[in-house]
């Protein structure tokens, strides 16, 4: 079953003298449960069409639906509330509140749901212990090394049962022991909860441990291919 | 939990945070003091005005004082005052005969307003008698005694017994005179108050304008609750329409304006201080904004609404604000406590001060309705304060936000 439909997307910075069409007419599905990759050469527009399907950049032309909802056609305020209830994020320099705890970052989210107290002091500890930090729920960011911290911002984008997650590079900062631990927790949370994991990578280990790998050059998809199918859809 | 978040904001750079609090405090603390200090100053010269020179009500003849015309008298008297004494809460009724005319000394002279008083009667409705510098309240003269005021005495070059002529027109449009000698030379705040009246024995008075001793031109009434004032002055008016009442505010017009223009000034005093301090908190907080661009991206990223973004920035600045404000405020109590009981001395002003009726010696008065106006003007700087660099940080584009290094 589609979760996040893609059609005809386009987008054109043409801010400068020079028009850069950034995203050149991609349509993707995405179903629920998958463990996909987009990869690409800097400057392909992984980093574009991640930003569009997450609602924070508009498309120039095209839809995406997710869940049959048009996420282009909701107001600012819709919209916000809209990527709260269904989108997880993981960035590549973590972002995490550097006031907040490791715990008090993932309940963050849970907050501005208005979830309660019980609920949120469940899902949290059992996502710390999911990303493996039992025992480190009250260190601050600046406590905890860069793959812990990763690790809080995966937490994190998890804590508002989203239907997908977008993680922007997320390995980029880390080590390669760092990075094999938040692959095998992601890929491990992936067939817990059966969320689906959207990944804009350079990173051959997480092309690797995906299920899906896309490949973009110049805006457009030149390879699609899923690895438990062994297909290519291009 | 933004409360939380704010409040743990602020300390995210403590030194920084520091600056613009101790900076705060530094205005807070003078705004407060200077608070206290002119309430205190006001409310000793209200407090001089009403009770050594206007007391609570007046009541005259109703043209007498437009050219204190000798003729311009209460009727019936003698009915009035007892009918006035009989009042609830009256508890004190001094009529006075009042002729405006030129006292001499052998050196010089000048025009006064001489107040022909019984004095028993006077010190129920002022407290001028235990102001006396020097001798007693027209007592240990037999004959003509006077009250004179210190500044007064200067200019006539006179001391206690001294003897001094006044001169006036009579009843009958005539000029006479009359020798008085000084009992008592009286020092008030009021250096004007101190040149510009005597005070004599009503019948010594009456006796020289050839007029009967009950001729009273205008009666001081004192109650025994200066609340009342206002109430009892209405109900006088409407129990005496042929008679001019009026209460201290009318009588004195520029003592029932201290306490506005008291207040009016230190208000106009503190927003100084917080206009200048809101350009350092808006300095400060964008700062804050252009180092947490990422962050706030972050935030309305993963769902933070824009009305959230913009409270947590808001709250931030008001807690900022209000931490050096409440800081300020209270070094502004403290150095009140300390100078509250023993004053703060400006003798060296004191000419200046004396001539317009206010104490060198100030005692800061604390009241909790500038403490209220001065917190609240503290919270509507933070408030405002907030709103420029909170509307900047709405303007990020998310995407663009988490980019940035």
């Amino acid at each position: 079953m589609n979760i996040i439909e893609i059609k005809e997307l386009h987008k054109i910075y043409d801010e400068s003298e020079v028009k850069v069409h950034a995203v050149n007419n991609i349509s993707l599905n995405f179903e629920k449960g998958e463990f996909a990759a987009i990869v690409g050469p800097s400057g392909s527009g992984k980093t574009t069409l991640l930003n569009m399907l997450g609602g924070l950049d508009k498309p120039t032309d095209g839809n995406i639906l997710i869940d049959n909802t048009n996420l282009h056609k909701l107001r600012s305020s819709e919209l916000i509330r809209f990527r709260m209830m269904n989108i997880g994020f993981v960035f590549q320099a973590y972002n995490l509140i550097p006031v907040l705890t490791a715990k008090e970052n993932v309940e963050f989210i849970m907050h501005l749901q208005n979830k309660n107290k019980k609920e949120r002091e469940e899902r949290t500890m059992s996502l710390l212990k999911a990303v493996g930090l039992e025992g480190r729920e009250n260190s601050r960011p600046s406590k905890l090394s860069g793959g812990q911290q990763q690790r809080v911002a995966v937490a994190r984008a998890l804590a508002s049962k989203p239907k997908f997650v977008l993680a922007d590079e997320p390995t980029a900062n880390l080590d390669s022991k760092s990075t094999e631990q938040l692959l095998s927790i992601m890929e491990e949370l992936n067939k817990q909860e059966h969320i689906t994991f959207i990944f804009s990578t350079h990173d051959q280990r997480v092309v690797n441990k995906a299920r899906r790998v896309i490949t973009i050059e110049d805006g457009k998809v030149i390879s699609d291919i899923r690895k438990d199918v062994e297909s290519d859809s291009k | 939990m933004i409360q939380s978040i704010a409040w743990r904001n602020i300390w995210r750079s403590p030194l920084r945070s520091g600056i613009i609090i101790a900076a705060i405090s530094v205005g807070m603390a003078a705004g407060m003091f200077s608070a206290t200090f002119t309430k205190g100053w006001m409310n000793q010269r209200l407090e001089a005005g009403i009770e050594t020179e206007a007391s609570h009500i007046r009541i005259q003849a109703p043209l007498f004082d437009e050219n204190y015309d000798l003729k311009e008298y209460i009727p019936d008297t003698e009915s009035l005052i007892t009918s006035l004494s009989s009042i609830d809460h009256v508890n004190g009724v001094s009529p006075h005969l009042v002729i405006q005319s030129m006292i001499a000394s052998a050196e010089t002279g000048t025009g006064v307003k001489i107040v022909g008083i019984d004095a028993t009667a006077e010190k129920s409705v002022t407290n001028l008698y235990s102001k006396l510098g020097e001798g007693k309240y027209l007592e240990g003269i037999k004959r003509n005694p006077i009250v004179i005021g210190r500044n007064l005495a200067k200019k006539l070059k006179v001391k206690l017994r001294s003897k001094v002529v006044i001169t006036v027109q009579d009843a009958d449009g005539n000029i006479t005179g009359g020798a008085f000698r000084v009992s008592g030379i009286f020092d008030i705040t009021n250096g004007m108050y101190e040149e510009g009246n005597v005070f004599v024995r009503k019948e010594d008075l009456a006796r020289l304008v050839n007029m009967k001793s009950s001729t009273t031109h205008e009666i001081l009434v004192h109650l025994d609750d200066t609340e009342l004032i206002d109430e009892m002055a209405i109900q006088l008016k409407s129990q005496y329409p042929e008679l001019k009442v009026q209460s201290w505010k009318e009588s004195m017009p520029e003592l029932g304006y201290i306490n506005e223009i008291g207040n009016l000034y230190t208000y106009i005093f503190v927003i100084i201080i917080l206009l200048a301090l809101g350009f350092g908190i808006v300095n400060t907080m964008m700062m804050v904004i252009l180092e947490r661009i990422k962050e706030i991206g972050m935030l309305m990223a993963v769902g933070m609404s824009k009305l959230r973004v913009f409270s947590m920035l808001m709250l931030e600045t008001v807690m900022l604000t209000l931490t050096g404000g409440v800081l300020g405020i209270l070094i502004g109590l403290w150095a009140t406590y300390l100078t509250m009981e023993n004053g703060i001395d400006l003798s060296m002003y004191s000419e200046g001060l004396e001539n317009f009726g206010y104490s060198p010696m100030v005692y800061p008065v604390l009241e909790m309705e500038s403490i209220i106006v001065i917190i609240l003007l503290v919270i509507a700087t933070g408030i405002i304060a907030s709103i420029y660099p909170a509307r900047k940080a709405l303007k990020y584009n998310p995407a663009d936000a988490i980019r940035t290094d």
